[in-house]
């Protein structure tokens, strides 16, 4: 069974269609990456399934129930998804382990000994154990990014939204938050990654969408989307990607 | 999750081959349910609403001092006879303030920019606008209009202003014009270093980036902190009273006197109450129009 549903999901903003009916299942332990030019959709579609915007139509169902339901309660399907943004949005006022700590201890209700216990774990484990007592200010992108996708994991979510978490970074930063990706997929986390780095995307995806316009165009492991896209647009986007890299 | 009603239909133009929105069943019924919700919480408002406000007037009418209390404040013989002389008096306070507002602005602004300046030479307009700010944010406002009403008068200089409005006016707009030179200097403060730099790196000086780039930002921002003081300064006109003119809660006094009755003092507190409700829904509605501004700009 499929552990996201993504059914006919329609977002306006303005008058604009933004998403316009996408249909995506993701199974557990799966890498889904989203791309497509900026505009096309990625984010808010990631920003939606954590209820972060609502639907204006269609429905999302996590675990086999529809999170989009009126009567669902937001926070508990936030409490099963993590999320980590492009600007990072680490809370600026509290160090890096109370950043790790704030929802493990305020939401899930672990002891605060045990939360950070554990987020001294994954701090050793990402590399980043002599920052526990920093502010996040003193670190760099790539740091505070790990620390970012740290927070998101420390809760066990069964889901994590990544919204082109390197887009902010500089190209030598990114290499080491794609580094703690890759090792969460080898731990089994499912996770929609909406993301501009084609090569990470070809290599870490089980399968890969093209978003343009709002609507998903086509979708498929790497291999077929990256060496054999079946619509133009798709053929067309990665021909820009291709010269832009090249220049 | 609180939409009230549902988008409007995209009205742009479809391409060839590209999905159009019809409304689904599912969204029709989420529609319906999110209306219900709605309808629902507008009732229990409306109930608790109802509760709480006879539970205060049970209480209150029921006292065991309320014919008294009715009486004296709310009688309406008393309050027909004082409203004309404390509208009267009221329309002063007005005057009082529109003129007050105008020379707080450029007072508070003056000082906040001239705590902002960097230069050496500046030191002894710098140290005046930091005594400034410290001493007359630190003199109660009455007490201040009581020294500057007698005093001024007192010292007999040619020239000086001895009509008690012009006074009040002036006690009034040396006291919030500090509080108002210290809500710009945030205003200024809160505005990005970043943008500071860019501003420079374009070779704009201090002066143009001031008034370019960092001044339009903090207006914006301050706007709302403005409008409460100048909320507060709205009843404080009635402080002006002190020094004998004519103006909205001396009226009322005079009526109060002669009558023995509160009345007219309510009378002039609903006058003060129907100009400071508007300035604070309006304060309100800035700031929401700001929050909506903050977030609805970033969507894909």
């Amino acid at each position: 069974m499929s552990l996201l549903k993504v059914e006919g999901v329609w977002k306006h903003y303005h008058g604009l269609s933004v998403l316009r009916g996408i249909d995506l299942e993701v199974a557990p332990h799966e890498v889904v990456c989203l791309i497509g030019a900026s505009g096309s959709g990625k984010s808010t579609l990631l920003r939606c399934v954590n209820l972060l915007e609502t639907i204006d139509d269609g429905a999302i169902h996590l675990d086999g129930a529809e999170i989009t339901d009126v009567r669902a309660d937001a926070d508990d399907v936030r409490r099963r998804i993590g999320m980590v943004f492009q600007a990072y949005n680490l809370f600026p006022h509290m160090t890096v382990l109370e950043n790790i700590t704030l929802a493990p201890c305020k939401v899930h209700g672990v002891r605060p000994e045990e939360a950070e216990k554990q987020a001294r774990e994954l701090l050793d484990r990402f590399g980043l154990a002599d920052k526990a007592g920093e502010y996040p200010d003193r670190l760099s992108g790539g740091q505070q990014q790990r620390v970012a996708v740290i927070r998101a994991v420390a809760t066990n979510p069964r889901l994590l939204l990544l919204d082109e978490v390197t887009s902010a970074l500089d190209p030598t930063l990114v290499t080491e938050v794609l580094g703690v990706i890759r090792e969460l997929k080898e731990t089994g986390m499912t996770m929609i990654l909406a993301t501009h780095e084609m090569g990470f995307a070809r290599d870490i995806a089980d399968t890969v969408c093209f978003l343009e316009g709002g609507v998903l165009l086509e979708s498929g492991p790497p291999e077929q989307i990256f060496s054999a896209p079946e619509h133009p647009r798709t053929r067309a986007f990665l021909q820009r990607v291709l010269e832009a890299r090249r220049m | 999750m609180t939409e009230g009603e549902a988008a409007a239909p995209p009205g742009m133009p479809e391409g060839a081959g590209s999905p159009v929105w019809v409304k689904s069943e599912r969204q029709l019924r989420r529609e319906a349910e999110l209306r219900g919700r709605a309808r629902r919480s507008t009732s229990v408002a409306t109930a608790s609403t109802i509760v709480v406000v006879v539970a205060l007037v049970v209480v209150i009418t029921t006292s065991p001092g309320w014919p008294r209390v009715q009486e004296t404040f709310f009688s309406p013989e008393a309050f027909v006879k004082a409203m004309p002389d404390v509208l009267r008096g009221f329309l002063l306070n007005i005057q009082i303030f529109l003129i007050a507002e105008v020379f707080i602005l450029v007072l508070g602004l003056l000082v906040a920019l001239v705590r902002g300046l960097r230069s050496p030479v500046f030191f002894p307009l710098r140290a005046l606008a930091v005594l400034y700010t410290d001493v007359f944010r630190g003199i109660p406002t009455i007490l201040l209009i009581y020294l500057v009403g007698f005093g001024i008068p007192a010292l007999q200089l040619q020239g000086a202003p001895s009509d008690p409005v012009t006074l009040g006016i002036i006690a009034l707009v040396l006291s919030y014009g500090a509080y108002v030179a210290e809500v710009f200097r945030a205003g200024i403060e809160s505005v990005h270093p970043s943008q500071r730099a860019a501003a420079r790196s374009l070779a704009l000086s201090h002066g143009q980036t001031m008034r370019y780039v960092v001044l339009p930002q903090a207006v914006r921002r301050v706007v709302p902190p403005l409008l409460n003081d100048f909320t507060s300064l709205q009843k404080d006109t009635a402080l002006v009273t002190v020094l004998g003119p004519l103006e909205a809660l001396r009226q009322a006094s005079i009526h109060a006197q002669y009558d023995f009755n509160y009345t007219p003092y309510v009378a002039a507190a609903l006058l003060f109450i129907a100009l400071t409700v508007p300035m604070a829904r309006f304060t309100d509605h800035l700031a929401a129009r700001a929050a909506r501004r903050r977030t609805g700009g970033g969507t894909a």
